[in-house]
């Protein structure tokens, strides 16, 4: 009866009654019933186009706007506006001293969030992976049914949607969360509860989608063209609102990024010194904040259309089913860099620790990554080379897509140049990384052929263009989340992960994932378009290679999931404070790092890519002054 | 050792609770917006097998037929002891002649596109509509068609008019409400899965009219599933 | 600035040295074996384009690859650092000569391939769809045949016999054809891919593609554009034939359309049907 121990901790029901995910989730299901009945209350006997159909659309989206509402409410993110109303001091911390129980629910640390972040997109990640070997058993016969052809549809639109839609926060969303703060020198975000709200509309977003299943699903892929969006079944609302909340999650995760970085870095770290992951997260929050606002426009037209029949892109009632591709891709192509972009920053700043160089050509290697962001605007139309709209600007889309790859290629020398006679060792990080140059590679060179306009004819929605955003997205994102993780688990969580499961789980995945997408590009070439669930029947040995590569690939994603449970929670060997030999601030920190980052304000003398070079302090204590270079 | 177990049960829980809700998402799947298939009995006639294939066509399928959507547009099909069956998926022999007999008790929604008005990829192409040969009908008049494209087969159904006495509300209709006939013969290929649908936008509520039943396996969609 | 120490081999030669080799042997390869072999063929003046296009671009990519695979594979295998202790490299920040030379090359290769590409296009359209008002029409007299998508088939319509319409695709050989691409719900993309011709359905859009078409042969028609349900199975078989055997079909065609050919709308660009009909 240790009496003390007792007091100390409250028992665990005492400990779950609060502001957390339990209470986020009771709230959200109530919210969910209560705007499901509103809308039925409202619209549902009153207006004569509703009463013949068994459910309404503003039901649907009533439901879930309130389901989220509630959410918000459960975790407590009205407490603090709440509180300042009351007239309670700005700034409230919100569970950051706390043990397990922070990582449940509104937490202001960053670094929480961060791991939070990990944890949640990872979930879903396997979520979207489980859709595309579900893709993958139905595509192995040419004409077999396993699933029902719009259930294929649906597993279909739920893994490109999943994928693209979380993905977008993949690598912002943990590394940037847990790392630019602490690059930058800084305690905090700009904003800690935007920051948290961030995660949570993406989780409430995850789950939304997933629930599509239970109202028909969605046909339209993760494009969700009109008119067929206006008239598919009430799942389409899930796809809807799944990506207004990613939309409303990006542009809150850019905005604060942006601020964070342009406001909050510690004395000394000039522009031309802020390490070049961080010129990625930057340049990708410009993106984000300039391009989802208009997805969340979009689908706001497109819920208008499927609920109070207005025609914005429907031909027939004056609209334009061009206006829908337009606006999609004007965010949508932006989107596509936004993934990239991040990829290309981790790359850049993981190659000089594992090649023992300073980073090559530093101000060409930020004038790439800011000439991406420029072009990505101008060449959205690209996606619309044979749909018959502006014939001809076609030249001109043709000439900005190519001149892209001109900043892409940047980023090729750059990181080209950093290996040049430098003294590489291939940890697992190192490997990935150099996973990214053959991937992105081959998945740049075949843009080339879906970028002209002649070649982009035939290769235009088929294989060959999956196979190819394939290859810049998964090959250059997810091989790149990969290598985060792998060099910045230690530090996030102070242990390390098994080395060698470590490499095991690299080479599979990467000749998986070549042997998946390879082949691909010739099953497009060779006439199968996309998201079809049937074939010809000369294609079907490609196809069965690739599905069988596409389990293997799945199996390979399954042994890091164990890699990872066997090292966090079984093995458990602490990692030294920098393990790779960084000369990164990071790394300078004890792992995993303390709650408030840094006793004191560090000074910035110098890029954290001093290799070779006289040895100089990454960061000096506040008060000495800020020596320059 | 303590903590060790402790640790892998709650590993192991949450393996198996994965393995649930992967388990509840897949079979959800696999249930929801298919059909169940029915073979449909085959006679033979000098060696050549023959089949009777015998359908409706309902303007709602009724909630005890489809409890989810009651008040969806469904085809039906007749099984040997006259009942009306949801399903539309059919198993058929190859190169067997089928004789279809549809009942429709649908009024007037209009095709699309008013080629299909008259029948095709059918014997003579030619229906008996109420006992009497038709060759092309009015197509605003088509309340359905049964097309499949593999074999080019399109026919038009003819409506129950607007002022029918008793019309069937939902479905299972029995052939004492108004309806129309319609009879045709055609005759199933090679081995092979061969899809079928509807041409006339006649979903309610759906702009378009292509959403809802006609996006749907089960209701106006389905396969002839040769073998 | 790098300076080569008088132990350490000259780098730079040997990759060049092994790329301009390797490129050299590769390049011609390629550009003779594999570039015929793409895609979609020469069934059409537009396949045979697009196929020495994809030739050049192929042709074109094959010296950047040789030089990707020679960097890494020298450099992954020179430069590797085995040992416990962690060595640094020599601290090269940077070499204005390799950058410039880097942006020209690119921006050389970047802009040929546009120039080209824009040249190739504007030859005879590439049998893209190129809406209502098409930049690059092939000369001579042409064969309008309008191809309309609806959820999930194509029909298609010969102005020229009277509006005729049909539920296959037959074209004579040897003749430019002016495709007439609509849609009356969705969108869906007519894809005759041996034919090379691609071209978007939009509802109330007229998209004008155009395609030389060569001896006789069939090609498959497939949906390229996602559209609902029966997408993946929205297939068919086209035909071209001599032109005596397609005045035939014609001919044939136009007994069997006769008894529905009042109820079809007169010859129009596009259809709008209306949104808000439904049963009643």
């Amino acid at each position: 009866m240790s009496t003390i121990a007792v007091a100390q901790r409250p028992p665990v029901w005492r400990r779950l009654v609060g502001f957390n995910l339990l209470t986020g989730c009771l709230l959200g299901i109530g919210g969910w019933y209560v705007g499901w009945f509103a809308a039925h209350g409202i619209v549902g006997p009153s207006i004569a186009y509703f009463a013949d159909v068994d459910y309404n659309e503003l039901s649907v989206f009533m439901a879930y706007t309130c389901g989220v509402l509630g959410f918000l409410i459960g975790l407590g993110f009205f407490n603090y506006p709440f509180a300042r109303l009351r007239g309670y001091p700005p700034s409230l911390r919100v569970k950051e001293g706390e043990g397990v129980g922070r990582y449940f629910g509104l937490c202001t640390d960053h670094k929480v969030v961060g791991i939070q972040y990990l944890v949640g997109i990872g979930f879903f990640f396997f979520i979207g992976g489980l859709n595309a070997m579900l893709i993958r058993i139905e595509l192995l016969r040419p004409d077999h049914q396993v699933w029902p052809a719009g259930t294929y549809l649906t597993i279909v639109g739920v893994h490109g949607t999943m994928m693209m839609g979380m993905f977008t926060s993949g690598l912002l969303g943990p590394f940037g969360n847990y790392f630019v703060p602490i690059l930058i020198g800084a305690r905090r975000m700009a904003f800690p509860r935007i920051e948290a709200l961030t995660f949570w509309l993406l989780m409430a977003g995850g789950v939304i989608l997933e629930t599509t299943i239970f109202f028909g699903g969605f046909p339209t892929g993760w494009t969700g063209y009109a008119p067929l969006n206006v008239q598919s079944n009430p799942g389409m609302d899930c796809y809807i609102l799944f990506f207004a909340l990613v939309g409303i999650s990006m542009t809150l995760l850019g905005l604060n990024m942006i601020a964070t970085i342009v406001t909050m870095r510690a004395p000394g770290l000039t522009w031309t010194r802020l390490p070049i992951f961080v010129w990625g997260v930057l340049t990708t929050s410009v993106l984000m904040v300039l391009a989802a606002p208009v997805l969340i426009a979009t689908l706001a037209m497109a819920m208008l259309d499927r609920t109070a029949q207005t025609s914005f892109f429907v031909a027939a009632g004056g609209g334009s089913a061009y206006l829908y591709q337009n606006l999609f891709w004007v965010f949508g192509h932006p989107e596509v860099y936004i993934l990239a972009l991040p990829g290309f920053a981790i790359v850049l700043e993981i190659l000089p620790v594992f090649a023992r160089k300073p980073l090559w050509g530093y101000r060409l290697a930020v004038a790439g990554l800011l000439g991406v962001t420029l072009l990505s605007f101008f060449v959205w139309q690209h996606h619309l080379f044979v749909s018959g709209i502006n014939a001809d600007l076609r030249p001109f889309y043709m000439l900005s897509t190519e001149l892209i790859s001109i900043p892409t290629g940047i980023t090729f020398i750059c990181g080209m140049m950093t290996l040049w006679r430098g003294r590489i060792r291939y940890s697992v990080p190192m490997l990935f990384c150099l996973a990214w140059f053959f991937n992105f590679l081959i998945g740049g060179l075949s843009g080339v052929f879906l970028s002209d306009v002649p070649s982009d004819v035939t290769t235009h929605g088929s294989f060959f263009s999956m196979a190819h955003f394939h290859y810049t997205v998964m090959g250059g994102l997810v091989f790149t989340f990969f290598a985060a993780i792998y060099y910045w688990l230690p530090k996030m969580t102070g242990l390390e992960l098994n080395e060698r499961l470590g490499k095991i789980h690299f080479w599979t995945m990467f000749i998986s994932f070549n042997s998946t997408f390879g082949p691909l590009f010739a099953v497009g070439f060779l006439g199968q378009p996309r998201r079809v669930v049937t074939y010809p029947h000369n294609l079907q040995f490609l196809n069965v290679w690739v599905s069988v590569s596409a389990f293997v690939l799945g199996l390979s994603l399954l042994l890091f999931l164990y890699n990872f449970v066997r090292s966090l929670v079984f093995v458990r060997v602490p990692a030294p404070t920098d393990p790779w030999g960084s000369k990164s601030i990071e790394w300078q920190l004890p792992s995993p790092v303390p709650v408030h980052n840094f006793d004191r304000i560090p000074v910035f003398s110098t890029d954290p890519y001093g290799y070779g070079e006289t040895p100089t302090s990454v960061a000096v204590p506040a008060g000495a002054p800020a020596g320059r270079d | 050792m303590g903590p060790t177990v402790s640790k892998l049960l709650v590993v192991l829980a949450a393996a198996a609770a994965a393995g649930v809700l992967i388990g509840l998402y897949v079979s959800k799947l696999t249930t929801d917006a298919g059909s169940p298939s029915y073979t449909l009995p085959v006679r033979s006639v000098a060696g050549h097998p023959v089949v009777d294939l015998t359908v409706e066509t309902v303007a709602a399928v009724g909630p005890s037929l489809s409890p989810g959507h009651p008040d969806w547009v469904s085809y039906l099909v007749r099984d040997t002891q006259g009942k009306w069956r949801r399903s539309t998926v059919w198993r058929l022999p190859a190169n067997a002649t089928v004789h279809m007999t549809i009942y429709n008790f649908d009024g007037a929604s209009g095709l699309r596109n008013p080629l299909y008005a008259r029948p095709q990829g059918v014997d003579g192409n030619i229906m008996i509509v109420d006992g009497k040969p038709l060759k092309v009908m009015p197509p605003d008049d088509a309340s359905h068609t049964f097309a499949v494209a593999q074999y080019g087969l399109v026919v038009p159904i003819a409506p129950v008019p607007d002022a029918a006495k008793n019309p069937c509300d939902y479905a299972p209709c029995a052939l004492t409400s108004a309806h129309r006939t319609i009879q045709f013969t055609f005759h199933t290929g090679a081995k092979g899965h061969y899809r079928w649908q509807c041409l006339v936008p006649c979903a309610a509520g759906w702009l378009y009219g292509f959403g809802g039943p006609m996006q749907t396996i089960g209701y106006m969609d389905g396969f002839l599933d040769v073998v | 600035m790098s300076t080569v120490t008088a132990t350490e081999p000259n780098h730079a030669k040997r990759v060049i040295v092994a790329w301009v080799v390797l490129s050299a042997i590769a390049t011609p390869l390629v550009a003779l074996f594999a570039g015929p072999a793409f895609p979609p063929g020469n069934a059409s003046a537009q396949g045979a384009q697009q196929v020495s296009d994809n030739t050049w671009m192929v042709a074109v990519l094959t010296p950047i690859i040789c030089l990707l695979v020679v960097f890494f594979a020298y450099a992954l295998t020179q430069f590797r650092h085995t040992g416990g202790e962690l060595v640094d490299g020599p601290p090269l920040r940077n070499d204005n000569r390799i950058q410039v030379l880097w942006l020209v090359a690119s921006a050389v290769v970047v802009l040929f391939f546009a120039g080209f590409g824009t040249y190739e296009l504007l030859q005879n359209g590439s049998g893209g769809g190129q809406g209502p008002s098409p930049i690059a029409v092939p000369g001579g007299t042409k064969l309008p045949v309008q191809v309309i998508a609806q959820q999930w088939e194509f029909t298609y319509r010969y102005p020229t016999y009277g509006g005729l319409e049909t539920s296959e695709l037959f074209l004579p050989a040897d003749t430019t054809i002016e495709f007439h691409v609509t849609s009356l719900d969705a969108i869906h993309s007519f894809w005759a891919f041996e034919l090379g011709i691609k071209a978007d359905a939009n509802p109330g859009v007229d998209n004008v593609a155009f395609l030389e078409t060569k001896g006789p042969r069939t090609f498959h028609i497939h949906c390229a554009e996602l559209c609902g349900l029966w997408h993946g199975y929205m297939f068919s078989t086209g035909h071209i034939v001599p032109e005596s055997q397609f005045t035939a079909w014609v001919k044939q065609q136009q007994q069997n359309f006769a008894p529905v050919a009042k109820y079809l709308p007169p010859y129009a660009k596009t259809y709008y049907p209306d949104p808000q009909r439904r049963a009643g």
